[in-house]
């Protein structure tokens, strides 16, 4: 019988440690946001990892770890773009050009990657489908989940933590008046520096995260880092409008309706 | 007989339903409900669901209703319901509780982004040991400058009147700058 729920009320970290102690075998789909990942489990170990909407052949593998260069890339593609990954991986290392450790190991990192990226998914829904085999044409690993199960768990209560500081990725950044800290004295990162180029009230969070290519994750990490730093403080973008304005008591009064109207409740109560 | 309002928010348990009791010439009315959660629970017995309300008649023609907001994020459907012709709004705040800072910060940013009334900060239980001082609140807070934090002790009546005038003062000199009588923007669809 499948596993079936949604990541509000079972995370992907919950989803790993069940699979990791009941030494689960089989896929657990996971859709959140418009993208679909595969993991494949054997024995309580991740084998193999799947991204929909990424190109993850063996070959695409290997040019997005930068391990091809563009050129082997399309030259492959061309004369063993029909191959399976595995007859793949065989004329590679044939060929000499990896060692069956390099193979596995590039995996294991592109793997880790993914289930590093789930982390961030908060919202959507799984299933888990028991004894589903992997795919016969890709290169199996085995790949332990209780380093990543550690790493999740911390990732997760950052997350919390962040979407408390920073709830709204509406909201944007501006340059605090009087810094306390002088920026060009800090250490900060290459990403940070990135986001500080865009720092400005016109410029929501999250235009900032799309312009960039950052995740929700990284972007609320680098503005809370900024924000603690004394830098930056969030604001309301310019152009922001909320849903709804409430009306104020004074709408339908006159100024002077509405000064005489104050004053009687300021002497009334510094009477009482 | 016109009446006016003033809704007193903040987070749980932060003192907004003694706040009114301290004042109003009525008994409050309370939406109050036993809590279910073990770690509220530990905190207090039982928590506004809806509303409180209480009342100060102003003269023979005017009354001002004070409004209290439940506490609980589950309730805050509430808020902007509550806020609906609002003279302006306090947020209380425990100075005691460090670890809900955060949640009257952002109870803050959601009034302010619907209502563009006066408020005040409210550093609620200045009498108690622990309590955070003002200043360090308003840091805690982020709250700039120009924003009020005033110290408050909402079983004291004297304390509580200080919080309102200082609120009716602020909005006075918002009456008087002009902007609560500026031309809202019209709002576009987005």
């Amino acid at each position: 019988m499948a596993l079936k729920g949604d990541l509000r009320s079972f995370s992907i970290v919950q989803l790993l440690n069940l699979v990791h102690l009941a030494r689960k075998t089989g896929r657990l789909v996971i859709a959140s946001e418009g993208e679909v990942a595969e993991l494949y489990f054997q024995d309580g170990k991740l084998v193999y990892a799947a991204l929909r909407s990424r190109p993850h052949s063996l070959l695409d593998v290997l040019y997005q770890a930068r391990r091809l260069t563009a050129k082997q890339y399309k030259a492959l593609k061309a004369r063993a773009g029909n191959l399976n990954d595995k007859a793949l991986g065989l004329l590679l290392v044939n060929a000499g050009y990896f060692t069956p450790q390099d193979i596995l190991t590039i995996l294991k990192d592109y793997y880790t990657n993914i289930v590093r990226r789930l982390f961030a998914w908060i919202e959507g829904r799984f299933v888990f489908e028991s004894g589903v085999p992997m795919p016969k044409e890709r290169i199996p690993v085995k790949l332990g989940l209780g380093n990543l199960i550690v790493e999740g768990s911390r990732q997760l209560r950052e997350w919390e933590r962040l979407r408390e500081e920073i709830p709204d990725l509406n909201m944007a950044l501006k340059f605090v008046e009087q810094p306390q800290t002088d920026v060009k004295s800090l250490n900060l990162s290459v990403e940070e520096w990135r986001v500080i180029a865009y720092v400005n009230p016109k410029n929501s969070l999250r235009k900032i995260a799309r312009t960039l290519k950052m995740s929700d994750m990284e972007i609320r990490r680098i503005a809370y880092a900024l924000m603690q730093a004394g830098i930056v403080e969030l604001v309301r973008p310019d152009d922001y409008r909320p849903k709804r304005v409430i009306q104020h008591a004074f709408v339908n009064r006159s100024k002077e309706e509405s000064i005489s109207l104050v004053q009687r409740l300021i002497n009334r109560i510094s009477s009482r | 007989m016109q009446a006016v309002k003033i809704v007193v928010t903040g987070p749980f348990s932060a003192g907004k339903t003694q706040f009114i009791k301290t004042v109003s010439e009525i008994d409050v009315v309370a939406t109050e409900r036993k809590i279910t959660g073990a770690d509220e629970r530990a905190i207090k017995e039982s928590t506004t669901v809806a509303m409180d309300f209480g009342r100060l008649t102003i003269d023979d023609d005017l009354v001002l209703y004070l409004f209290g907001t439940p506490g609980q994020k589950r309730f805050d459907f509430m808020w902007e319901i509550l806020s609906e012709g609002m003279l302006g709004f306090i947020v209380l705040v425990d100075s005691t509780r460090p670890e809900t800072f955060r949640e009257a910060r952002n109870i803050l940013e959601t009034f302010k982004a619907y209502a563009p009334t006066p408020y005040v900060v409210a550093a609620n239980k200045q009498d108690l040991e622990d309590a955070w001082d003002v200043e360090d609140l308003r840091i805690a807070l982020r709250l700039p400058k120009d924003v009020k934090v005033v110290p408050c002790v909402a079983v004291d009546k004297e304390s509580v009147k200080k919080v309102l005038l200082e609120l009716l003062y602020s909005i006075l000199e918002w009456i008087e700058s002009g902007q609560a009588h500026r031309q809202p923007k019209e709002i576009e669809p987005k």
